[in-house]
């Protein structure tokens, strides 16, 4: 279990949303802290961590949780000094 | 309920290292499900920390129109396009199965059960996230669209000069 300082409901949000909401979120936090993201959109298994690539936020880890059909992913990004 | 835990390196794998490059969009069309292409990488682009310059230009500009205006245009032959060519953000056709509109509006109400954000609502989060918006001044004129029909937020009335300034910095130079 990764512990996260903020956490961003983007249930039921499609892309680009969580990304977009990723970045307006981030920008609440302090450097070193970890925002957790929760989405139900699959293309965030690759889109977060390209989206920490590119930004140079720090990819901690990413959970999936599976409830029958349903899957909830949980993305952990620590906030770069940058 | 299980937790499984992804390894998120393995997405990263097949990414070449980048820094933050520019993006260019020429939109062209006029359609909405190309124009909402073109927001959502836009959009995506400037949540990525990419900066992003869009360039509108012929039925693309119909995104930019306040709905509903009228064209000020002098002669008749440019109010008359201004007219036939409706404009607005939330009137756009779809490309395909439009049918005198009736499947763009199906289109926008399934998005909205979705949480999907309608061109004007991604218009918004563009200028929200700094994306710049250039209107092509040369079909302004051909279509009999003037400035004072466009909507707020528009950074430049420009040409292709300014545009090609920008994509000869881009690295990612879109034409849609």
């Amino acid at each position: 279990m990764i512990q996260s300082d903020v956490k961003l409901d983007t249930l039921g949000y499609f892309c680009p949303m969580p990304i977009i909401m990723t970045s307006k979120k981030i920008k609440e936090l302090l450097a070193g802290q970890v925002l957790e993201v929760i989405s139900d959109d699959e293309g965030i298994k690759k889109d977060m961590p390209a989206w920490c690539q590119t930004t140079g936020h720090e990819m901690v880890g990413m959970e999936e949780d599976a409830n029958g059909a349903k899957r909830v992913y949980k993305a952990f990004v620590k906030k770069s000094s940058g | 309920m299980t937790t499984t835990q992804l390894e998120p390196a393995a997405a990263l794998s097949g990414l070449r290292a980048s820094k933050p490059e520019r993006v260019t969009i020429v939109v062209l069309s006029g359609d909405m499900d190309r124009v909402m292409a073109a927001f959502i990488i836009a959009t995506g682009a400037a949540a990525m920390g990419m900066p992003v310059t869009m360039f509108f230009t012929f039925w693309g500009l119909n995104a930019l129109r306040q709905p509903g205006a009228a064209t000020s245009a002098k002669d008749w032959m440019r109010r008359m396009f201004g007219k036939l060519n409706r404009g607005g953000a939330g009137s756009l056709p779809l490309s395909r199965f439009n049918f005198g509109g009736l499947g763009a509006w199906m289109m926008k109400k399934v998005m909205a059960q979705n949480k999907m954000p309608g061109i004007p609502e991604l218009i918004e989060t563009a200028q929200d996230l700094g994306v710049r918006m250039i209107a092509c001044t040369t079909t302004m004129g051909l279509l009999g669209v003037t400035k004072d029909t466009l909507v707020g937020g528009i950074d430049q009335l420009a040409g292709v000069s300014t545009y090609l300034n920008e994509a000869r910095q881009g690295s990612v130079n879109l034409f849609i």
